[in-house]
């Protein structure tokens, strides 16, 4: 598969087959049903041996779940229901052709677009950790194979010795998808470097960050991406033993990892004297508890001994005192699905691929105030609008896009006016943001960013393990000025204690949690003071988020004195004359909106 | 690798060069010379744990600041303890602190020997620039007279946590909750005694604060009214040395010095609060020989001599096998040595027995 494949959803030889998505997003929108009807139907029709209907991982564009692609032409159907799926059978069985009326429309009245590929979401996007997401049942171990799955291991069992494997992986310029962005070459090294005779090989798939959903889809869609990462790794190391540390919030990412693990054990592509090389690796599955911070190494470390999940101060880093005191190299599910590609490929096509210092893709899920959301991988360089933009197509409702949240509650806010900085570690991090983990959440100007940023800091102060002041008391103190200004109570000099708090926050903390929890609080400073200052000398929210600075107001121009409001409001806020315009009082009102609920002219409006 | 712990190495802090034995974190050498860098979470009985970020301090080649007391000294390190970035972030964790802490030093057992107040202090911190919400009374049910718990002054240092499990092996401490709820506490918020504490108080011996505080001391003197008389403990042959406070005469508490002695610190249930004893009115104070069916004070000469002329006579009459000895587990190894010579030796028997075997 070559590095410049864009998103193609084929099968080999020209053979008929129906990909229905069953990642967890499609899954919840009814996939499973779609996919038994279309079973059924072909059933039916008599068509069930020449058309086979894969049950595949997550193919991207969420947002049109369930989404159904048919090769070998590759047409995309979304939204599909077991209606649909008739219809769509009936068509191919006839004549191989496809239902025009199902197609994807990018907008009302638009053109419909046929193929996957050539929908704007996928246009642009470069598939290398996505290569086999969408295409291959994932729990199948021979539908990945036939697409090359274990071919990179192949190679480095049959020809590299570790030696040369880490140079390879380090000449590509992979960098640990995770969030940090450590070299991994540099990371293998280490834990090879280090002495002992037992060395783990850890798998962190501890995703926590709201809106990101990149490492459970590679897990759902392509679990053998990231076990054959993990084997490679483990060799290059030298560990015999490891462990995915996954969610056990992701029921299907596991089940489907657990079945990946046995079907690889069964095929001598796992466990002991892999390939016949002598080389012996087993994998076990440890799920977490469903706390953030284990997605911190050594706080994973501590939970998969059985301690409470608390970081520990570094050094030693865990590749010379990890898991049991022995080596042990941690890498991201994302970072180990890119390694028997670079292997398969070379590290040449790989670093050919980005700019800089950053190399390869980036996967991101994308979402929030955003036309298309869904699995997205690009390659890195990429300007931050022809992510949201290009792929994700804008905001939508003929809203104007305000800012974007990258790299989840550890990430900065970039306002729209900066989003033609490049998706690379070094760029974004100047301009306040991260690469992260590939959390993208869009915002549009119904957006107050001051509650953006208590949104963010909730969710860091939650889940802040305590071990550390800066982070228990800091984050909970920031949390307590950020809501009071979003509630009117914000007095002069909070700005400015909220920023002295922040970096002190920053800079005192334990571990990354800690030290990067203050940056949505930081870069919403940074990028939108005035909203901040209006919060607090205006009392006014912008965005009119904020319940208690915002009020309802009727409309007189438009008002035609219905009285419908007046008859629904539950406090008596609301009077006025039949035939003339309403009036709310503001004293009364509790602010429940349903008067806006119920206005038959849209005359009603929180301000 | 370790390396050997006679290896001395050299570094400098704020300029100064010392020398520092391998092994050694950089908290350590700065103590060792002088050089004050406050903290809360260390014990010296227990493991670094760089929680309560008072120690943090700035190495030339590392990244931020890195906290001294689990960082080795290395040779060549160059380490700054008192910039002013550092005093400011100091200050800063002080200030959380004391945010959710409730000031009733007033009335606090451990005014005046409380590490946060002697911070506070030379920080010169009258109160948090940070209000909020602070931590709960909590509201659990403890039916102990040793030991109470106060979250409204804990500063989930962890300290109790560590020494419950590092040092006792008992762990009837964990952290709880997540967040700015997280709080030692024991299983379920269930009372100590349903947590199978066995009151050492090493829990309250390591308290930074007055969140855990020894019940029978209570309000019985300030830290400032008393003196502490060291002695060893006689409740075991281990001898402990143990530090009496005293006030007016009079014992009001137990502890243990940190640099001295076999236990470095560490004191048993007995020792710790078994001292009531000793101003008990039942206590005897001179030896009782029973005259006439009534018990009679006596001086030790007195009574010393009465048992060795009966024991002599027991002796005479009916054999010194009709003798025998059980020794106390409260004596020394030496004078349980000295006990059987005295039952084979001097008066013959082999009738010698200790209570450690029943």
């Amino acid at each position: 598969m070559s590095a410049k494949a864009p998103v193609e959803i084929t099968t080999a030889e020209g053979t008929t087959a129906i990909r229905i998505c069953t990642g967890s997003g499609c899954v919840m929108n009814g996939s499973l049903d779609v996919a038994d009807c279309f079973e059924k139907t072909l059933e039916e029709a008599g068509a069930h041996e020449t058309v086979r209907v894969v049950r595949t991982g997550c193919h991207g564009l969420c947002e049109n779940g369930p989404v159904v692609v048919v090769a070998p032409d590759g047409v995309f159907y979304p939204c599909v229901t077991p209606k649909m799926a008739r219809g769509i059978v009936e068509k191919l069985v006839t004549d191989g052709s496809y239902v025009m009326d199902y197609l994807f429309r990018p907008a009302e009245g638009e053109e419909p677009i046929v193929r996957y590929s050539d929908v704007p979401f996928n246009a642009s996007q470069q598939r290398i950790v996505l290569r086999r997401c969408g295409v291959v049942d994932p729990e199948d171990i021979d539908d990945a194979l036939g697409l090359g799955a274990y071919d990179g291991l192949k190679k480095v069992l049959g020809e590299l010795d570790p030696e040369s494997l880490i140079a390879e992986i380090k000449a590509s310029g992979l960098r640990g998808r995770g969030g940090a962005g450590f070299l991994t070459g540099q990371k293998w090294r280490f834990t090879r470097d280090a002495q002992g005779d037992t060395k783990y090989m850890i798998c962190n798939a501890d995703e926590g960050d709201p809106g990101a959903f990149m490492d459970r889809s590679v897990i759902e869609g392509d679990p053998h991406s990231v076990l054959e990462g993990m084997v490679i790794a483990a060799y290059a190391i030298g560990a015999h033993e490891g462990y995915v540390y996954v969610r056990a919030e992701y029921p299907l990412a596991v089940k489907r990892l657990r079945k990946a693990i046995e079907q690889a054990e069964e095929r001598g592509l796992l466990g002991d004297d892999i390939l016949g090389s002598g080389f012996s690796f087993r994998v076990r599955v440890k799920e977490g508890a469903g706390a953030f911070v284990c997605g911190e190494e050594t706080a994973l470390i501590a939970s998969i001994e059985g301690d409470r999940g608390m970081p520990r101060v570094r050094p030693p880093f865990p590749a010379t005192s990890g898991l049991w005191g022995k080596p042990t190299c941690i890498n991201n599910v994302e970072t180990l699905a890119n390694v028997a590609w670079i292997i398969a490929n070379g590290a040449d096509a790989y670093s050919g691929i980005g700019t800089g210092k950053s190399k390869g893709t980036k996967v991101f899920a994308l979402t929030g105030k955003v036309r298309y959301s869904g699995l997205v991988e690009v390659p890195m360089g990429m300007t931050v609008r022809d992510l949201v933009f290009g792929i994700g197509g804008g905001c939508g409702e003929g809203l104007d896009c305000k800012a974007v949240q990258i790299g989840g509650p550890s990430g900065g806010c970039l306002p729209e006016r900066l989003m033609d900085t490049p998706i690379e570690y070094e760029a974004l991090a100047e301009v306040g943001a991260i690469v992260g983990s590939g959390g993208l959440v869009v915002v549009d100007q119904k957006t107050c960013m001051v509650d953006f940023a208590r949104y963010f800091l909730t969710f860091t102060q939650d889940e802040s393990c305590g071990k550390c002041v800066p982070c228990r008391i800091g984050t909970k103190r920031m949390l307590e000025i950020v809501t009071r200004i979003t509630e009117g109570n914000g007095e002069e000099g909070d700005i400015e204690k909220l920023e002295g708090l922040a970096i002190d926050v920053k800079r005192a903390s334990l571990c990354g949690l800690g030290q990067t929890a203050p940056n949505p609080a930081l870069t919403t400073i940074r990028y939108f003071r005035e909203e901040y200052e209006e919060h607090i000398s205006e009392k006014r929210c912008r965005a009119g988020v904020c319940l208690e600075l915002s009020r309802y107001v009727i409309h007189a121009d438009s008002c035609r004195g219905c009285a419908v409001c007046k008859k629904h409001c539950p406090v008596g806020a609301i009077w006025g004359e039949m035939k003339q315009p309403h009036t709310i009082s503001v004293d009364r009102c509790i602010k429940c909106g349903v008067c806006v609920e119920h206005c038959p002219f849209d005359s009603i409006e929180r301000v | 690798m370790p390396k050997a712990p006679t290896q001395v190495m050299k570094l400098t802090v704020d300029g100064r060069e010392l020398a520092a034995q391998a092994g050694k974190t950089v908290l350590e050498v700065c103590r060792e010379n002088g050089i004050r860098i406050p903290t809360l979470c260390d014990d010296p009985r227990l493991e670094p744990y760089g929680g309560c970020r008072l120690c943090l301090v700035q190495i030339e080649g590392m990244r931020g600041f890195p906290t001294s007391c689990t960082t080795l000294a290395a040779d060549g390190m160059i380490v700054t303890t008192d910039s002013d970035e550092i005093v400011d972030l100091r200050r800063s964790v002080v200030e959380l602190l004391l945010s959710d802490h409730e000031l009733r030093c007033l009335s606090c057992d451990s005014a005046g020997a409380c590490a946060l107040q002697d911070i506070a202090y030379e920080f010169g911190i009258e109160e948090s620039p940070y209000a909020g919400e602070r931590h709960r009374v909590w509201d659990g049910i403890e039916d102990n007279e040793l030991i109470e718990r106060d979250y409204t002054k804990c500063i989930s240092c962890g300290r109790c946590v560590r020494i419950c499990h590092e040092v006792q092996g008992c762990d009837v401490y964990g952290y709880t909750d997540r967040g700015f709820e997280a709080i030692p506490n024991t299983p379920y918020a269930s009372s100590l005694f349903a947590a199978g504490c066995e009151f050492c108080g090493q829990c309250v011996s390591t308290c930074p604060v007055g969140a855990l505080t020894d019940m029978p001391s209570r309000y019985r003197g300030r830290i400032w009214e008393t003196s502490v008389v060291e002695s060893t403990c006689g409740y075991c042959g281990v001898g402990c040395t143990i530090g009496y406070r005293v006030k007016e005469g009079r014992i009001i508490g137990a502890q243990a010095p940190l640099e001295r002695g076999v236990n470095k610190g560490n004191l048993c249930a007995k020792g710790r609060f078994g001292w009531s004893f000793t101003h008990h009115p039942d206590r005897l104070q001179t030896p009782l020989i029973r005259r006439d069916g009534e018990l009679v004070p006596a001086t030790w000469d007195e009574a010393v001599s009465l048992v060795a002329e009966r024991l002599g006579s027991i002796r005479d009459e009916h054999g010194s096998d009709a003798i025998g000895g059980l020794a106390s587990a409260k004596c020394t190894n030496e004078e349980n040595y000295l006990f059987q010579k005295l039952l084979r030796a001097a008066i013959g028997t082999h009738n010698i027995d200790h209570c450690a075997r029943l």
